[in-house]
């Protein structure tokens, strides 16, 4: 897909323009990245599921594009000991959200376009062709927006950059292995019974006392609530 | 399409099972009544594991809890939201109205922050105060004894207080502030800013055999599967339905009319099955309107006959008018001493710890009403968005924003749990000139005429949304935090949302004495139309800056009893 081709989707529109990218695809590019629904049960109606369903089945991305994401998404968050972006489902999760919410469409393979075009023309290769070193060339002139400029007037290559940054970070961050890496314990039953001791010494606040005094013993929650008449709780 | 006859008929048909509906269910029900409820949309229990979002990762949706589905995320349990496919609404050019509905069994109650608040007893008497809009027909003392017994039934945590606006009640301990929570303590008792703890309707501790205890998961928008939240589903109506075999519950029924008589009295209503896409009609000798303020009044403004011309019990013209929503602005700040803190588990209730309830005294401000401040941070579960931008606070240190690599990882464990946000939420003053109306030109999906809106804010809530901005500033600045982003100014209405974003809108039906200038009797009553009573927000004749579900709750109960009562003595 040229330049003007991609100036006429923006003419057509967000919607007609998710339509007009597929059918630039041919067969052999489309990806491999079909997720089973199956894989999702969080509580979705018929109408959520459907849609849900659609979307699964369908590709964006060509193999090339979702490569080239996979080579972004490690040099912008590399792999530790924890995991990495594909054990993140970071490519799944912006296929995904590439057909979830059309807008994001013609940035992202236009910026994946561009990205290869300036790869071509300092290296003479694809982005995801070149060395690590070239290639963390090419984003030391995208990664760093003019200081106090809205985004939407940096350039386009800081733009595409920024987006697909955003979009890598939080699908590294709701995955398992991104909980795991930043620490996240939550999510489990359990029973809050304040800041620990430890942690309000650290910043020199405390609970006062009666304050405290209005704060449930967690003791005593299993017991049935008993008011006398004026609302006095009795135990 | 042929309209089906009347198949049923019952003692009384409810519209809509949300807060009010909900109530006036249970209520009825256990008086022995046959009871009729027709809600909007399917059937709904956060216990069905089929239904079920609470405790999801993130991971377990593709979108990972994006908004493109459900408007406050994909786990959050409204089905619904501002803008419903098929069921489109207007607006007068000009103005602005946003227009939430949930189209579920509980209605809004399933995803609701839970924050239960009685009106106190100048909230009943404004004009009195300053001379602004209308007093209601009603005192504090007719509602306490239903806040008492609302507060026995659901269960609400908070604290004795004593102040005279903010009535006490019969409260379960509050949880622990956090440790965000407790700067904004500190910043705020530094500003003279009450604080104290929230009143949610939350069980931290057990009040009867049937509901479980909160287990700290900070999901209630979600639902609760063991029912330590309220909602209207979990608490109301499935219970009333396991009590009492006197309840039909019908789902995916969508009300467009109250059927009448010759004499103008309500015979039952017209509902169209989305399922089947028939119309059907059910009896019954009272009808409880209880669709959500807005809806309840488009059903009435659509429900025209000879006797009722201008849409049933409107002679007046005053159903859709005074339409009013909260006031509402945020403001969000970095606090540096929390950089790089020890991560634990401080997921809490789902909602804050503590808040501010309104402080001052209107006589010496510059606007009429006042507002509470919510407060929210802290070390919440990743979603959607998480880790955008990952270093933009770098610029308070005179470092670099942007860049790639492993920098970006320790950015985000460095600034994770170290931004807080606050919430004024306010109280506007009611207007005859802010209101719906049916928009003759468009339907729905359904045939169903469907809303326009006319709203425009006031100065008063400019001004109060000003005054809340300066609030916000002073306490972040003595909480040891820095503002983010710049004071709205005058030309963004000081940050005010558009009207309906709140989704606290009430008042389209309101309650009087005077016939000519209300919809409603004291007891929600119809004036013109004695057999329909409106149970939802449309009877408010003014919104505090209380969240309005413990006042709808506490009505309802007090006009099903009147109901039960009318209906003994034959007089309806």
């Amino acid at each position: 897909m040229d330049r003007r081709d991609s100036f006429k989707t923006i003419l057509v529109g967000t919607m007609a323009g998710g339509m007009l990218l597929q059918s630039c695809q041919t067969k052999e590019e489309k990806t491999a990245l079909q997720t089973s629904l199956d894989n999702y049960q969080y509580g979705r109606t018929k109408k959520e599921q459907e849609h849900d369903r659609k979307i699964l089945a369908e590709s964006f991305f060509t193999e090339h594009e979702i490569k080239t994401i996979a080579v972004l998404g490690n040099l912008i968050l590399p792999p530790n000991e924890i995991g990495s972006i594909e054990k993140a489902e970071v490519p799944e999760f912006i296929e995904f959200m590439a057909k979830d919410y059309p807008p994001f469409q013609v940035p992202l393979r236009g910026g994946l376009k561009n990205l290869d075009r300036k790869a071509q023309a300092l290296f003479n290769s694809d982005f995801i062709n070149c060395s690590t070193e070239q290639q963390k060339s090419i984003l030391d002139e995208m990664a760093w927006p003019i200081p106090d400029v809205p985004m939407n007037e940096q350039s386009m290559d800081v733009q595409f950059f920024n987006q697909i940054k955003n979009l890598t970070l939080t699908g590294y961050y709701t995955s398992r292995v991104g909980f795991d890496d930043l620490g996240y314990v939550g999510n489990i039953p359990n029973v809050w019974d304040g800041v620990p001791q430890e942690v309000l010494d650290q910043y020199d606040v405390d609970y006062d006392p009666e304050w405290l005094a209005k704060c449930i013993d967690q003791s005593t929650r299993e017991a049935i609530a008993k008011w006398d008449d004026e609302g006095n709780l009795l135990n | 399409m042929q309209i089906k006859k009347p198949t049923k008929s019952y003692d009384v048909v409810i519209v809509g099972s949300g807060a009010g509906g909900g109530m006036a269910t249970k209520v009825l029900s256990e008086a022995g009544l046959s009871v009729a409820v027709v809600e909007a949309g399917p059937f709904f229990d956060p216990a069905d594991p089929a239904q079920k979002t609470q405790l999801k990762a993130p991971w377990e949706s593709p979108r990972r809890g994006a908004g493109t589905q459900r408007p406050f995320g994909d786990f959050d349990s409204a089905y619904g939201g501002w803008e419903i496919e098929g069921e489109p609404y207007t607006r007068v050019p000009g103005t602005k109205f946003d227009w939430f509905r949930s189209r579920m069994l509980g209605g809004r109650t399933n995803h609701w922050g839970r924050i239960s608040l009685r009106f106190g007893p100048d909230d009943f008497k404004r004009k009195s105060i300053d001379g602004l809009g209308d007093n209601w027909p009603i005192s504090y003392n007719d509602v306490k004894p239903y806040y008492d017994k609302v507060d026995k039934l659901i269960g609400v945590f908070g604290s004795k207080e004593n102040m005279p606006n903010e009535p006490d009640g019969f409260f379960l301990p509050a949880p622990k502030p956090r440790l965000h929570e407790l700067f904004y303590i500190k910043g705020a008792q530094k500003s003279k800013v009450k604080v104290m703890p929230s009143r949610l309707s939350i069980l931290t501790k057990r009040i009867n055999e049937d509901r479980g205890v909160c287990f700290y998961c900070n999901q209630c928008s979600r639902g609760c599967s063991v029912y330590a939240d309220f909602s209207s589903s979990s608490c109301l109506v499935i219970p009333a339905q396991k009590a009492s075999g006197q309840i039909d519950l019908y789902t995916n029924s969508m009300v467009h009319t109250v059927t009448t008589d010759q004499n103008g009295k309500a015979t039952g209503v017209s509902f169209i099955n989305k399922d089947d896409r028939q119309d059907y009609s059910i009896r019954g000798k009272v009808v409880v309107l209880a669709a959500s303020a807005c809806s309840s009044a488009r059903i009435l403004l659509n429900s025209k006959s000879s006797q009722h011309p201008n849409g049933l019990g409107n002679s007046s013209d005053v159903v859709g008018k005074y339409l009013h929503d909260s006031t509402g602005a945020d403001r969000m700040a970095f606090i540096p001493e929390l950089i790089d803190r020890k991560i634990y588990n401080e997921d809490g209730v789902g909602g804050m710890h503590v808040y501010s309830p309104w402080w001052l005294d209107n006589k010496k401000l510059d606007f009429p009403r006042g507002y509470h401040i919510e407060v929210w941070g802290g070390m919440g579960q990743p979603s959607y968005g998480f880790g955008w931008n990952p270093n933009d606070l770098n610029k308070f240190f005179g470092l670099k924003v942007g860049g790639y690599g492993d920098s970006l990882r320790n950015d985000v464990r460095k600034y994770y749990g170290s931004v807080i946000g606050v919430s004024g939420r306010g109280e506007s003053v009611p207007q005859a000139d802010n209101y719906c109306e049916i928009d003759p030109t468009k339907v729905d999906e359904f045939g169903i005429p469907v809303l326009r809106f006319h709203y425009n804010w006031t100065d008063y809530e400019r001004k109060q949304a000003k005054h809340m901005h300066d609030t916000f500033e002073e306490i972040f600045y003595n909480m040891g935090a820095k503002v983010l982003g710049n004071k709205p100014t005058k030309e963004q209405d000081y940050g005010l949302h558009a009207p309906g974003r709140i989704i606290h809108e009430v008042g389209t039906t309101r309650m009087g004495d005077n016939p000519n200038t209300s919809v409603v009797n004291k007891f929600e009553q119809m004036h013109e139309v004695p057999n329909v009573f409106i149970v939802d927000g449309g009877p408010f004749v003014s919104q505090a800056d209380k969240n309005p579900t413990w006042t709808i709750l506490a009505l309802a109960w007090r006009t099903s009893e009147y109901i039960i009562d009318q209906l003994k003595k034959q007089n309806i």
